[in-house]
């Protein structure tokens, strides 16, 4: 547990001081959101479109986060450590993936606010919450371990993402479908939100489990 | 470990593939719905099913590597996952072009089985990749492994999340695939999956057996060279290793 | 009784077929010129190992003679 703690807390200090991820995440999604009001050519966003457009630039901002989680381990010998201390790889995963939901959120009270200012997509955004944070710990979980994957190979800034998107679209498929509802014009509708929370739920344990089940296979020198 | 060359298992799947056409074009009714057209089903679906258990066999056998740190179940592991990569291709292009003759667009994204077999293709296409990236052999077999075992959890997620994703203004394009098969269709239906299942160890012994052939020859070559040994090796396909060696 | 229409639809399910067909066959075309590499080094092994013996050969000779 205090493994665990101690890793995040560093981490957490680390960007707070050096404000390295979250403001370039946040900056990423500002001009994403510009580039899809040209590319889809609309400047009000509702419905199918609106969760598209956002749920697919915070999964793009979340790759930026993904790829540097574990680069400050790789540079500064914190693997080793973690081998050597009578330390449960697991509790680096649990870290890592605090880690990046706490970005996630960061980004998200920032980006959120900043969708429904540019696209008049007000409604129903406080209902997103749940499905945010649970779509977050998907992205984390997954994120993480592929991030540990990613950070021993050659081409790491490839292979992170390359492994991450065809992983996440259930993540897309769950979280959009709970969105568009919320999003319709017309005012935010409930129509299949359990359904689609319990996916995404069901998605974040098995992933959960994996990792921790793997974990400690990863670290191994 | 040698794996000898699988001759009556090859003829074994020769005449159970030859059987289930014959019985696609000669025995089995034309459907209702798709008439002619439908007989593709015979062909694609079985593919489908031997791609998607080949995938979970390949992570179990990721499971056995990390538990044991046996090499030879890395190499199985590998080899599942390329010939169901293969069948995947198969799968895609039937699919394709079932799709094209029944709905007229070469793919539909309401057929949800086609679609969640596209995303689980994508991402085992990584696997290549991946393994390419990391140089050290013992850590590409050990993250191969958490990658077969991570990929392998996600195929059922997938389904059903694409599944549940299926709007239901759209009928499903490959209706035959979920009920209403006579008793006739059925019969040829679970020959062709035989002759597929069959088919798809045998592609798979095969893979090995040359695996194990070329592993031996570099051992000769390292034997009669010294270490300078340069042969041709792939640097991604794991070679089997003799027990013992 | 073969159900047969050459029509449109039997283009198709002609097509689906035969790609199948030309995977499997590509597959086989791969595998034999993998076989055919492993093969021709068998030979150049061969004559390597032919060479190591004449040489033990002929180092033993010469160990008798000496």
């Amino acid at each position: 547990m205090s493994a665990y703690r101690a890793i995040l807390a560093k981490d957490l200090r680390t960007e707070l001081r050096t404000l390295e991820s979250v403001p370039a995440m946040a900056l990423f999604a500002a001009t994403t959101f510009v580039l899809f009001r040209f590319g889809l050519d609309r400047t009000e966003l509702d419905g199918g479109q609106a969760a598209g457009v956002l749920l697919a630039t915070v999964l793009f901002a979340a790759i930026l986060a993904v790829n540097r989680v574990f680069v400050a381990e790789r540079e500064q010998g914190g693997f080793d450590v973690i081998r050597l201390a009578p330390v449960d790889g697991s509790a680096l995963f649990a870290a890592k993936l605090t880690v990046l939901v706490v970005y996630l959120v960061a980004l998200e009270l920032i980006a959120v606010p900043l969708f429904a200012f540019l696209f008049d997509a007000g409604t129903g955004l406080l209902a997103l919450a749940p499905v945010l944070l649970l779509a977050n710990l998907g992205l984390a979980t997954v994120g993480a371990l592929v991030s540990s994957i990613a950070v021993h190979s050659r081409a790491r800034d490839l292979i992170a993402p390359l492994l991450l998107l065809p992983l996440l679209v259930p993540v897309m498929i769950a979280a959009a479908g709970a969105a568009e509802p919320l999003l319709a014009a017309a005012g935010p509708s409930y129509d299949g939100f359990a359904k689609w929370l319990a996916v995404l739920a069901l998605y974040d344990v098995v992933f959960c489990l994996v990792g921790y089940a793997v974990y400690d296979f990863l670290l191994e020198d | 470990m040698s794996f000898r060359a699988p001759r009556t298992l090859a003829a074994l799947t020769v005449g159970t593939l030859v059987a289930g056409f014959a019985l696609t074009f000669f025995f089995a009714p034309n459907d209702a719905d798709q008439g002619f057209v439908q007989k593709v089903f015979y062909l694609h679906v079985p593919l489908a099913i031997c791609a998607l258990i080949g995938f979970m066999v390949a992570a179990v056998q990721a499971v056995l590597h990390l538990r044991s740190g046996d090499p030879k179940w890395d190499v199985r592991s590998y080899v599942s996952i390329h010939i169901s990569v293969i069948f995947g291709i198969a799968v895609l292009v039937t699919g394709s072009i079932w799709a094209r003759a029944s709905w007229g667009k070469w793919f539909v994204w309401d057929e949800p089985t086609l679609v969640s077999f596209l995303i689980v293709f994508l991402l085992y296409c990584t696997y290549y990749p991946l393994r390419y990236a990391i140089e050290d052999r013992e850590r590409q077999a050990r993250y191969a492994s958490v990658f077969a075992i991570t990929a392998g959890a996600f195929v059922p997620l997938n389904f059903i999340a694409v599944r549940l994703a299926e709007t239901l203004v759209h009928p499903r394009v490959f209706a035959t695939a979920d009920g209403g098969l006579t008793a006739k269709m059925t019969f040829t239906f679970l020959v062709c999956l035989g002759g597929m299942a069959l088919l798809w160890e045998t592609l798979v012994r095969f893979e090995l057996a040359t695996k194990s052939s070329r592993a031996r020859i570099g051992r000769l070559r390292r034997a009669l060279e010294g270490d300078e040994a340069i042969g041709s090796g792939s640097r991604i396909a794991p070679a089997p290793r003799e027990a013992g060696s | 009784m073969p159900a047969l229409p050459l029509d449109e639809a039997g283009k198709y399910v002609a097509g689906a077929y035969l790609v199948f067909l030309a995977l499997l066959l590509v597959y086989v075309a791969i595998m034999s010129a993998r076989l055919a590499r492993l093969d021709r080094e068998l030979a150049e092994l061969g004559e390597l190992a032919g060479n190591v013996v004449e040489r033990e050969r002929s180092t033993r000779e010469e160990a008798f003679r000496g």
